[in-house]
């Protein structure tokens, strides 16, 4: 194996052999130290003899690499008793050929990352460096955080599922949706954070959406039928699928009615319109995921922008409003309410949410209401609108956008 | 592992003594601590007395200074206690949902520290 293949191998492998490592360890830090330790023997002997299955590989040698390093610490253990060690090496037990618990370890893993008693950054941070075998740098460079402040924010994360007894385990079924509800939540903020991100500088990032896609997938085949889940994947491939479409030559953010539709993943959106459709023919409520990726099918469908079915899109809005309000899918409301019925009526909806105060600092807002007054002749209100909106703007291709908008105006 | 399950509500919501309300609240109370204390659960728990008859004490300087209630105001005070022993952090979490303050109040959920 050539060193690509193995760093490919490695990044599919990581979060499955460390889910497993964790269980037969009951411990996530020496799990981790035995995978590093398992991947290093690896890269010596793998170049020369492959391994048939390098899952099961590298979870035989990591066990015992765990094993190895127990043994080290009772060596070494001043303090705590060496009685301690004997008992966690005999619970170190050995897999059984063709563990049945394999299977289903990366999804206790994702579970204990997504924990609920775990804060969003924590969770987040966890479920990339463990089930997505990002290293700790990765993960740091990917939310714009040191390095040091990232490895303490695992560390911590990691000491509180220890120290609170967080279990790695499946939840009870009573509680199953829930917290499929707070692992989807972590998958969508890992996406969102790489969707936000559109430069070349910040390719990294655009990888996020890459490793929360595959997330997605994993949990889709690991609990199918999930109306939620399946919402979420075709929520994600249906946007991932504009991205090749959604940044110009020159870097710039192109919008969505200007986008080269040509340029679209056509594959991402077939897949992602097989799973709208299976995700809203479950029974009851269908969940917000959904109906967000049954928006995004529409725009999906239009050939061009005046094809875009904008009645449905309200619509469907509305069912996401009486479903989850919140500010954001207010202002998508008024956006496309103003397609329906005229800028001034979309308009009046901003102008109730800005008066609200409920979104203090969201460009978008501003830079919506700027369109539509542009739209309604209000050249000036307009101008103002478009600064508010520079004055916002998170990133600089964003900001950039707003001026060209502002210059545009004189 | 044993968590110290704390009890959290707004005293001035509490029902009036001798009041039906206040009934079926201990009978409440009395059906969680029962079921609890029969699997096995149980290891301890107390209701306290209103916030007004809590004294601070700290030493500053080697002087004892004493202040009458509790260190800052809030909206919910701390009402009660249980002491759990669960099989991890889900099963205290299911345990202390069912405590009847846990509907209109809180309950933190905090890991006892073994020394060893």
């Amino acid at each position: 194996m050539v060193r690509c293949d193995l760093e490919t191998v490695f990044r599919r492998e990581a979060g499955h052999v460390l889910a497993t490592l964790v269980r037969l360890t009951g411990d996530f830090d020496l799990a981790e130290d035995a995978l590093q330790d398992a991947i290093a023997a690896a890269l010596i002997q793998w170049p020369a003899d492959p391994p048939p299955q390098p899952r099961a590989w590298l979870i035989r040698v990591g066990r015992n690499k765990a094993i190895d390093r127990l043994r080290r610490r009772a060596l070494h253990a001043t303090r705590a008793p060496a009685l301690e060690f004997e008992t966690r090496l005999a619970a170190v037990g050995e897999p059984p050929p063709g563990d049945p618990f394999i299977e289903d370890d990366i999804l206790r893993l994702i579970f204990i990352c997504c924990h609920p008693a775990l804060n969003s950054d924590a969770r987040v941070a966890l479920t990339l460096r463990s089930s997505g075998g990002l290293s700790t740098t990765a993960v740091a460079r990917a939310f714009l955080v040191g390095e040091e402040t990232m490895a303490q924010r695992l560390v911590r994360a990691k000491r509180k599922i220890r120290d609170a007894g967080i279990p790695f385990a499946t939840p009870v079924a009573a509680d199953l949706d829930a917290r499929v509800e707070a692992v989807l939540a972590t998958v969508y903020l890992i996406f969102t954070e790489g969707y936000a991100a559109t430069s070349g500088a910040d390719l990294l990032r655009a990888d996020l959406c890459g490793e929360a896609i595959r997330l997605a997938r994993l949990l889709n085949t690991l609990l199918p039928g999930r109306g939620a889940i399946q919402g979420l994947l075709a929520l994600m491939l249906l946007h991932d699928a504009r991205r090749p479409a959604r940044v110009g030559a020159d870097a710039e953010i192109v919008l969505l009615e200007d986008q080269d539709r040509a340029r679209w993943d056509t594959a991402s959106i077939a897949e992602g319109l097989t799973l709208v459709e299976a995700a809203l023919r479950h029974p009851g409520l269908p969940s917000p995921y959904a109906v967000q990726a049954a928006i995004a099918a529409l725009h999906a469908q239009a050939r061009e922008p005046a094809q875009t079915d904008w009645p449905q899109i309200v619509g469907l809005y509305e069912v996401l409003l009486r479903l989850s309000p919140t500010p954001v899918i207010e202002l998508n409301h008024a956006v496309a309410v103003a397609m329906v019925d005229g800028p001034a009526k979309g308009l009046d909806l901003l102008d109730a949410l800005t008066a609200r105060n409920s979104l203090p600092a969201y460009a978008l807002l501003p830079s919506a209401r700027g369109e539509l007054l542009r739209r309604l002749g209000r050249v000036d209100e307009a101008r103002a609108a478009c600064r508010q909106a520079i004055s916002l703007a998170r990133v600089d291709p964003e900001r950039r956008l707003y001026q060209k908008r502002l210059a545009d105006l004189s | 592992m044993q968590y110290l399950l704390l009890i959290y509500e707004n005293e001035a919501a509490a029902p009036a003594h001798g009041t039906p309300e206040e009934a079926s609240m201990y009978e409440q109370y009395g059906a969680f601590t029962r079921d609890i204390v029969a699997r096995g659960k149980f290891k301890a728990g107390d209701a306290l007395q209103p916030i007004a008859t809590a004294t601070t004490v700290r030493v500053q300087g080697g002087k004892t200074l004493t202040t009458d209630g509790p260190f800052a105001e809030t909206r919910e005070q701390l009402g009660g206690y249980y002491l759990i022993d669960a099989t991890d952090l889900d099963d205290a979490i299911a345990i202390a949902a069912r405590i009847p303050a846990a509907a209109n109040g809180c309950i933190e959920i905090r890991p006892v520290v073994v020394f060893g």
